[in-house]
């Protein structure tokens, strides 16, 4: 049952749905804009006697991450976009390990350590598996306050389901913005179903070995064909996304998070003048809502990609597209949001109108 | 109804609290609301802005870029308010701080000499509030009706002494703002 709303800033809301989702073990190393996340977790992780650790580094979260999910206990890390970088090794050895834990990037402009305003650059990164090695994770992008609780909510038992980490995609907007929230039921993490798989607990049974290393070709070969055909049943069943006016739409606007608001804005701004403009959000990365876009591909339609970079998304449209609409992209980078009056001029320049 | 607000002045005016007190009511009147601070390195004397949407129908850019209403806490924040509002939007302004008058002619200029309400009730830490008031009342996109239990709540009970003195500055600003 929903909850009375409350006001949150986005990394609040993530913190509390963790909670509830019944995280037992955060483990998390400060950054900016992300720190409200950690903070949250230290006050109420230790109130309800779960783990909270402070890491010395990123790495060492991740790892600690590593360590409590293998026991079979809901655990999770965040961080902003450098941070995420040094949790790559960490996540490419759980992904191997097929672990299921929750990871959350608050994203910030890069690259290096760049600065602390929201941007969209971490898109290749999250989607392509950022760390070494062939592999993928389930991808979230949240773009307002509640669904950022309700996929992070959703982000442990999806973890669980499919036996992998998922990142919960966020940025410096949905982080730092307050907005009303209602939050679902808290789960009793002493009520979790037990996992066969999980070190520990060992009674009357053979030892479970975790690792991510198998050093015969013939068997990895057997072992990586077998979680690429569960990432298939994955790409099968979970493409989701958002759609609004595209039925009759000279102009789709293909955005996430962030972006995915102020393309919400420039759209309705264009339907005020008459302008047949709709909108594709995927919510999840990946898999890539391929399915649903790909039916929407139409010679008579054009396809304009917004986001906080300067133009990764815009691959898998093409890809998904396949050159059959004209595909154009409007960005910025640096750290800056994208104003719904720009993207409305670009909108206006593209329909000639 | 959508009421887009860019609030600014400086780092220990209360910006953040007043976009955060003004959100909550909204949700509390059962609207849709946003507030997005610039955030960065928040000082004494900083920058301090916030983007603050209530609205009765989804939010789209919780970034306010051309805004309906203005709140001008001091005289640095003049020039980015005077650039941004919309036609005919309202303009707030600290008079007690702020003194020049703005250059445009097609926007609605309200002087609220805030510093000066504030330490009359006893403290210009209170200037935000009186603003707050101010903007209800100008731009009447809050009912504001049950302002008392939404302070309780919003400050919490070790804070709820403060509240008939932020409700006194709340009602001075709404009357400073001539009908």
């Amino acid at each position: 049952m929903a909850q009375e709303k409350r006001l949150m800033k986005g990394n609040e809301a993530m913190g509390e749905a963790a909670v509830r989702a019944g995280c037992q073990a955060y483990f998390g190393y400060p950054i900016t804009p992300q720190n409200e996340l950690t903070a949250y977790m230290a006050r109420h992780m230790i109130e309800k006697k779960r783990t909270f650790i402070q890491a010395e580094s990123e790495t060492s979260a991740i790892n600690m991450v590593f360590g409590a999910a293998s026991t079979g206990s809901r655990a999770m890390t965040s961080s902003s976009s450098p941070g995420i970088s040094l949790k790559q090794e960490g996540i490419s050895f759980s992904c191997g390990a097929d672990l299921p834990l929750v990871i959350i990037n608050v994203q910030r402009a890069g690259p290096g350590l760049g600065g602390i305003a929201p941007a969209q650059g971490d898109y290749f990164q999250a989607t392509r598996g950022g760390g070494h090695g062939d592999y993928y994770h389930l991808v979230l992008a949240p773009k307002s306050v509640q669904e950022a609780a309700d996929l992070t909510y959703e982000a442990f038992d999806l973890a669980e389901q499919w036996r992998m980490p998922v990142m919960v995609l966020a940025d410096g907007m949905i982080g730092q913005m307050m907005e009303g929230v209602s939050f679902k039921e808290p789960k009793d993490p002493a009520k979790m179903p037990r996992k066969p798989w999980a070190v520990g607990h060992q009674k009357n049974r053979e030892a479970n070995h975790i690792a991510s290393t198998q050093l015969d070709p013939e068997k990895f070969n057997i072992v990586i064909d077998e979680r690429f055909r569960r990432y298939d049943e994955i790409k099968a069943k979970m493409q989701r996304y958002e759609e609004q006016e595209c039925a009759d739409a000279d102009l789709v606007l293909v955005a996430y998070g962030t972006s995915a608001r102020v393309s919400l804005g420039a759209m309705q701004m264009a339907r005020e003048l008459g302008l047949k403009v709709g909108m594709f959000r995927p919510i999840t990365l990946w898999p890539f809502p391929e399915k649903r876009l790909s039916e929407l591909a139409d010679p008579k339609r054009k396809f304009l990609c917004v986001e906080m970079s300067k133009g990764q998304m815009i691959q898998d449209v093409r890809l998904t597209l396949n050159g059959r609409s004209e595909v154009s992209f409007f960005g910025r980078s640096g750290g800056l949001i994208p104003t719904e009056e720009d993207l409305l001029a670009e909108i206006r320049r593209i329909l000639n109108k | 109804m959508t009421e887009k607000t860019f609030m600014a002045g400086f780092g220990g005016q209360g910006i953040i609290s007043m976009g955060q007190l003004w959100v909550y009511c909204g949700m509390k009147e059962g609207l849709e609301v946003s507030f997005f601070p610039f955030y960065g390195a928040e000082k004494r004397g900083g920058i301090a802005r916030a983007s603050v949407i209530v609205s009765s129908k989804e939010i789209a850019s919780p970034l306010v870029t051309t805004p309906d209403s203005a709140i001008v806490m001091n005289m640095d924040s003049l020039p980015l308010c005077e650039e941004n509002l919309k036609p005919n939007g309202i303009m707030l302004v600290n008079s007690s701080l702020v003194k020049t008058s703005p250059k445009r002619k097609d926007v609605k200029v309200v002087n609220i000499p805030c510093n000066e309400i504030a330490e009359s009730i006893g403290d210009v830490k209170f200037a935000n509030m009186v603003m707050f008031g101010a903007l209800a009342k100008a731009t009447g996109a809050l009912k504001l009706d049950k302002l008392e239990e939404v302070l309780v709540s919003f400050f919490g009970e070790g804070k709820s002494k403060f509240v008939p003195l932020n409700m006194q500055a709340i009602e001075e600003g709404k009357k400073a703002v001539a009908v």
